[in-house]
């Protein structure tokens, strides 16, 4: 039976300028803090209903900060 | 309007304040990518830079060694001494601190709180017209959703929208050929935020004025120069950036009769059609001051130049987006600039996303059908902000 490979979200804490266009896109993947920076939630590990959230918050970060990795 | 002589070329002699620029900069761009992607003009005190591929406005962005934020607007002359506004005015190691204070009020949790209050005025103003059948759309409406918005949270009135904006204008449009203007528009805000923290006094509130005036460096509140240097950059930061991005969306979706039925008939569309308005009207254009020698693309440049940092231009890069020039309202991948790259990134961006949404959502529940009004004159305003000033437009009430 073929497993899925699961996926996490990361954000780079040095990259991130506080766009905030992971959160709008993926609000249960990410959340906010108080100076308005990104971080994933949890784990970051990303259910398979929000893979396409996840690849879209990849793919609309300004700063590529967002990174999407195979968990071990 | 200055008399200027005509540009005799873009590459060697561009103007960002000429007449086919402010009407229609993209193919001015599109020409430039292509022939020659850093151009240059001695229009402007110790020559200006103008870079418009995307890759070379995010590597300058990014290089805050050799470029400088103290001058951030390309002036014919420029403005002496540098008046600063920070954080936009700030290179590290001073931009962080004078930065961080303001973050919590911009968060997503602080804008949401204005969302309600935003959507009210947006019904309000449409009420004020539409029985009418028509409207100036950038007048009547976009002009007055920021002005109402930001004058609120700083504390200020918000029935002074005009004087606001008139400042505005001094110093952004007036202001880059004519540095007296300058000079009045800094001195009326000066005065006017001084009377705003003396009428404060000590007493405490929820305000943004209040807010700053209780911040303390080292247990020291802030000199009352950089304080009031914060305040005026909100103001005029907070303004005619999005009333003109919600003018250009609306004279988008004006000319654009698909775009707009289709936007209507799934609002879903929403979410990715304000980053697409952003990215292709995006209308702040910012500016560095060379302080190092640096090599950008090849092309050399001097301490004392300037560089036009568009990032409006930056967002019309094919290389970077595939059909830049056509506006495709679904877009999935979108890493725009319309609110900078790098430690400069918008404090307001929350903010201006959160009322360019709003203002277009409530326009077209009431107003699904619009168009320009026949034989009416569309325009824009020059220089370092670009949205339409007179935009009138006809609906069936």
């Amino acid at each position: 039976m073929a497993e899925r490979i699961s996926l996490k979200v990361h954000v780079e804490a040095e990259r991130c300028q506080g766009h905030n266009r992971c959160y709008s896109i993926a609000p249960e993947l990410f959340e906010i803090d108080e100076l308005g920076n990104s971080r994933a939630r949890g784990d970051g590990t990303v259910p398979a209903a929000l893979e396409e959230k996840a690849r879209l918050a990849v793919m609309n970060c300004p700063e590529h900060a967002v990174r999407l990795t195979q968990k071990a | 309007m200055t008399e200027r002589r005509p540009v005799s070329d873009w590459a060697t002699d561009w103007d960002h304040t000429d007449p086919a620029w402010i009407e229609n900069p993209f193919p001015i761009w599109d020409d430039l990518r292509k022939r020659c992607p850093i151009a240059h003009s001695e229009r402007f005190e110790d020559g200006a830079h103008f870079p418009s591929r995307y890759a070379d406005v995010r590597e300058i962005a990014y290089d805050t060694e050799h470029f400088s934020s103290r001058r951030v607007i390309v002036r014919q002359k420029k403005f002496n001494p540098v008046m600063p506004s920070p954080p936009i005015t700030s290179d590290p190691p001073e931009h962080r601190p004078a930065r961080m204070p303001l973050l919590p009020a911009f968060n997503p949790k602080a804008i949401e709180n204005l969302t309600p209050g935003t959507r009210a005025l947006c019904n309000r103003l449409i009420d004020g017209f539409l029985a009418k059948g028509k409207c100036d759309a950038a007048i009547d409406y976009a002009q007055h959703i920021p002005t109402r918005v930001i004058a609120n949270l700083l504390g200020m009135d918000e029935e002074d929208g005009d004087r606001y904006r008139r400042w505005i204008k001094m110093a952004l449009e007036e202001g880059i050929h004519d540095n007296d203007k300058v000079m009045q528009s800094l001195k009326e805000m000066t005065l006017y935020f001084g009377e705003e923290l003396k009428k404060r006094g000590s007493t405490p509130g929820d305000d943004l004025i209040s807010f700053m005036r209780d911040q303390r460096v080292d247990g020291q509140p802030l000199p009352t120069d950089r304080l009031i240097g914060t305040l005026r950059l909100l103001l005029i930061a907070g303004i005619d950036t999005t009333w003109s991005a919600i003018g250009a969306s609306l004279w988008h979706l004006a000319t654009h009769d698909d775009d707009r039925r289709r936007l209507v008939a799934d609002p879903s569309l929403m979410d990715t059609a304000v980053e697409e308005f952003l990215r292709a009207y995006a209308p702040v254009t910012m500016a560095r001051e060379v302080v190092k020698d640096v090599k950008i693309n090849g092309c050399p440049m001097k301490p004392g130049s300037m560089v036009l940092l568009s990032f409006p231009a930056a967002n019309r890069d094919p290389e970077m987006f595939p059909d830049a020039d056509k506006v495709v309202i679904d877009r999935k991948e979108n890493r725009h600039a319309a609110f900078g790259l790098g430690i400069h990134r918008c404090v307001g961006s929350n903010l201006a996303r959160m009322e360019l949404r709003v203002a277009l959502e409530e326009w077209l529940k009431r107003i699904p059908e619009f168009r320009l009004e026949p034989r009416a004159r569309v325009t824009w305003s020059e220089g370092t902000v670009r949205g339409p000033r007179q935009l009138p437009v006809v609906f069936s009430a």
